[in-house]
This record gives structure tokens, sequence and C-alpha cells, in this order.
């Protein structure tokens, strides 16, 4: 049976052209970058060549990106490394109800170290609104992070705005950009923002290398003391290969991004009308325009998510829902609920994110085969009485 | 995850459904947590258990558990059937994912559900 990922919300394959650019950093050019001696710096300047033309792709400089070992590490080290380091300031965060829970349980977890936060509601799409924002700075408030793309309903905030506001209240304004990376622009300064947050993963590099911008002038302290790598900010001997990679992968994706736009948009909607033709009482989550191009994330109406993704695994099909049984909790996925879609409609949830490779086919093919799916899995509902 | 057992089962359900005059009917779980089973049972007059369907909302543990109650209270007493607890319906499935024995796992007690409700009829009617 053919295998169809939909899902590259969770992860992206490696691009060979990446792979190619990485393999001999696993071999033949394994120095330490810190060593003094010819392996050594050919790994340092390997290192500086991929800041160089990361820094590039963010318009920013090169000192101002910090490599780290995931996109959950950078988000932990904006919050963290942030607050610690500015606590004099002000002992006050602010962060959104929707966010991945690399920002939001690290937001929760400074509360047992003294600081007080805030948790933005979103509106029915999952946005998060500037003005409320803007009601929720205090004088005490040093640090707001609010994601750039929801990772489970593609919603994209308008981190410009949000970023201003931030600016004029003298805030430092982190945004989790690890969902947008590939789609949509992360030039740092048209965003505003002061600290961002990338996993190579995410956009056909590698697992295990991610990266922090931090702006010129922010203070932050290192969450991993020890050798003083990136400017002793983030101890620990340099992942060569995956910071290699990483930075082949967003060349790539920012080369391809408008292009691969406009055909994931395609697609994408083509799937939308699809389901909505072919299947009664569902809703799109997420906002209608301002989402993700590869994201579609539908609810069922009467069927529960795991038992959806079952009978799409054993049809060859590859996706992810909201459900507790999906979402590593007893509750449904926090994103949903946060925008009041009620619990049982929010265990329904389907997502299916489409990437480089998705074909028109393999979209009709998912058409074919989830009609009949749901049919039967409403027939099993309490819930359902066909009308 | 799941053992073959509660795939077959998952798949393959052999008693979903209603039962439109049913003596009893019992119904476990919330929305909250995403699982809703309801149990239909028919008895005849020596409290023994006919015919038994179910309707269940959940995960594949949840439809799993629901079908495997319905096989094995088929036949016996409801003094019987009120012997099977969820533990025994887990145990026939050889075994469910270690998060999936508290909120996936209330067939035993849909059941019990559906026969407080005949016996309360029952009562009635006497
Ligand atoms: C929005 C968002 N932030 C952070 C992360 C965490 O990234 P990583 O898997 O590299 O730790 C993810 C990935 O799941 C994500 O989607």
């Amino acid at each position: 049976m053919n295998r169809i990922y939909f899902d590259h919300a969770a992860t992206t394959p490696v691009r060979p052209e990446v792979l190619t650019e990485m393999l001999p950093y696993f071999t033949e050019n394994f120095g330490n970058p810190s060593s003094i001696y010819a392996w050594g710096r050919e790994n340092r300047s390997a290192i500086d060549r991929a800041r160089d033309s990361i820094a590039a792709q963010l318009g920013c400089t090169a000192r101002e990106i910090i490599f780290t070992g995931c996109g959950s590490e950078a988000d932990n080290l904006a919050i963290k490394g942030f607050a610690l380091a500015n606590q004099k300031k002000g002992n006050h965060i602010i962060t959104s109800a929707v966010e991945h829970h690399a920002v939001l349980d690290t937001v929760k977890y400074m509360t047992k170290l003294g600081f007080e936060i805030t948790i933005l509601p979103v509106d029915q799409y999952g946005m998060v609104s500037p003005d409320e924002l803007a009601k929720a700075i205090r004088p005490e408030t040093i640090l707001v992070s609010i994601m750039y793309a929801n990772n489970e309903v593609g919603t994209i905030n308008p981190i410009p705005e949000l970023a201003k506001v931030c600016r004029e209240a003298g805030v430092c304004f982190h945004t989790d950009a690890v969902q947008a990376a590939g789609a949509l622009d992360l030039n740092v300064d048209k965003l505003g923002v002061d600290m961002m947050s990338l996993s190579a993963h995410k956009f056909y590099g590698p697992k295990g290398v991610g990266l922090l911008y931090v702006r010129k002038g922010v203070k932050l302290d290192s969450l991993i003391h020890g050798g003083g790598q990136e400017r002793g900010r983030r101890a620990g001997t340099e992942n060569v290969a995956g910071i290699v990679g990483m930075a082949k992968a967003l060349e790539l994706a920012n080369a391809e991004r408008l292009e691969m736009n406009a055909r994931l948009t395609a697609l994408r909607d083509r799937l939308i009308i699809g389901l909505r033709d072919r299947i009664p009482e569902i809703r799109l989550n997420g906002h209608p325009t301002e989402r993700l191009p590869n994201n579609v994330n539908i609810s069922i109406r009467y069927i529960e998510g795991e038992s959806l993704l079952l009978n799409l695994d054993l049809k060859g099909i590859a996706a992810s829902s909201g459900s507790a049984c999906t979402s590593g909790s007893l509750e449904a996925s926090h994103v949903l609920l946060a925008m009041g879609i009620p619990h049982e409609i929010a265990h329904g949830s389907l997502r299916l994110t489409l990437g480089r490779k998705t074909t028109e086919a393999e979209i009709d093919y998912l058409l074919e085969v989830l009609p009949p799916i749901v049919e039967k899995l409403r027939a099993m509902s309490p819930l359902y009485s066909p009308s | 995850m799941y053992s073959e057992k509660v795939m077959d089962h998952f798949m393959n359900p052999r008693n979903v459904g209603e039962i439109a005059d049913a003596d009893g009917v019992g119904t476990e779980g919330n929305p909250v947590c995403g699982d809703i089973m309801r149990i239909y049972i028919k008895v005849d007059e020596a409290d023994r258990i006919t015919d038994v369907k179910f309707k269940t909302f959940g995960c594949g543990a949840a439809i799993a558990t629901s079908d495997m109650v319905c096989e094995m209270v088929i036949g016996k007493t409801i003094d019987e059937a009120l012997q099977i607890t969820n533990a025994a319906v887990a145990e026939a499935l050889e075994g469910l994912p270690p998060n999936k024995m508290h909120c996936s796992n209330l067939a035993a007690d849909a059941l019990h559900k559906a026969i407080a409700d005949y016996k309360e009829r029952k009562a009635k009617q006497a």
C-alpha cells in the first residue's frame, strides 16, 4: 500500500540537497569547531558560513543568531533566559492561550520563580488581538511571547502590529516562528520582533537543531553553562552537520517560498472544498484566509479523532488530531478549546498538513477514503442521529 | 500500540446498534474526556440477557471495549453480568495501553448502568 503523509506540521523529511551538504560533517569533517588545528578551523568556518547565510535570510547580523538543540530549546531560552536576565526591570510576562507547549508551559513555569503571567485569550479563529495585548501590558511587563503561525489550526497572527504595541510600551517581543518558517516572511525588521525561534525539521532540515534570533542589545542569561560556544549564550559543542543543514534548508525554502505557497494554497483549498462537498456537518477550524498555505484543520461532528486516525492509518494515510487521546493529555486540544469549540467537537478534529511533495492525486485519494470512514464511525456514535 | 484483538474489535465490531424495545439502557463517560458509551440490553423472564448492542463515541479502545463487553455478556444472567469488571474486559482484549485503562475502559460500567435501568423498570412494573 502507498503511504501518504499529511502531517508536515509534525515534521518533514530532510531534502536530499540538505543531506548532501550535511554528510561530510559526520565523517571526514568531524573536527570540533573549537579546536585550533585544520579540522577544527574548517568546521568553525562551516558554522560561520551557515550563520551568515541564515542572517541574510532573516535580515539580521550573524551575531544575533544563537544555535540551539531544537525549537523548544529556543523558546525556553527566549523566555527563561530573558526573564532571568531582566527581572530587575519587572516580573510580568504575557503570552497567548494557543501557544505551543514549549512556550505555554515555560511561561507557566516562570510563576514558580516569582513571575506573574497573563495568558491572552484568542478569537474564534485562534488569533490574538493587538488591542487585547495593549490592555494587558502593565508597568512591570518585561516580555511578550506570541506565536507567528499556529501549529494546529494554521492561523497567522498579526505579528507586525503586536510587535509595534510592545515596542511602543518598551516591552521585549518574542515570536515562535517554528511553523511559519518556509511559508511566511521571516525578515525580523519587517516583523519588528526582538526574538524569534525556528526549528530546522519543520522546513525540510534535520531534527535536533533550531535557533533563536536575539536582537542586538537584548540581554539574555544562558540556560546551558559550560564552554563559551555561541558567545557564551549556549554552551555545548556545536551540531555542525545540523547547523549546515538548517542553513541550506532555509535557503531553499525561502527561494521557493512564493511558488510553493501558491501551489500549496491551491491544493489546500481543493481539499477544503472537497471535504465540505462530501461530508456533512464539518467545520473548518482556524482562520479562513489568514492561515498557513499547507494547513487544513476540520472538526467532524459526532466522531472522535483517534478512531478516525486509526482508520486513516489502515488506508495508508498519516494525519493528526486534537483529541485527548492524541494530544497527550486528558483533555482535547488547548488550542481548539481556547477558540471556544465545545469539547465533543474538539475531540473530533482532524489536521491535514500538506508538503512540497503532496499531489492532487493524494488529495483526491483522501477525499475518496475519508467519507466512508466518517459514515462508519458516525453510525457507531450515540451522538449521531441521521436526519 | 493496540493489540491485534483490540484492532479487530475496533475495525469489525459485531454488536454495534440500538435495541428499539430495550429492557435497559446505560450510558457512561462524558464529552470532556471524549468517550461516551451506551449499552442496550434485552432481558428474558429468567433475568438472562438475550440481546445486547452498543453505540460509542470515542477512541479505538472505547469502541473495542464496548464491543467486547457485549460479547462477554450475551447469554449471561444479570447477576453474572454484574461480575464483569472493566479490568476483565481489558484482559479479554489481551490488554490495553496504560493510558487507556481509565477513560476509555468504561464499557462494563455502562453495562452495569443498563442493568440498573432494567431493574428499576422492573421494580416500577411490579
Ligand atoms: C509552534 C511550535 N513551536 C515549537 C515547536 C517545538 O519544536 P521542536 O520540535 O524543534 O522542539 C513546535 C514543533 O512541534 C511547534 O510547532
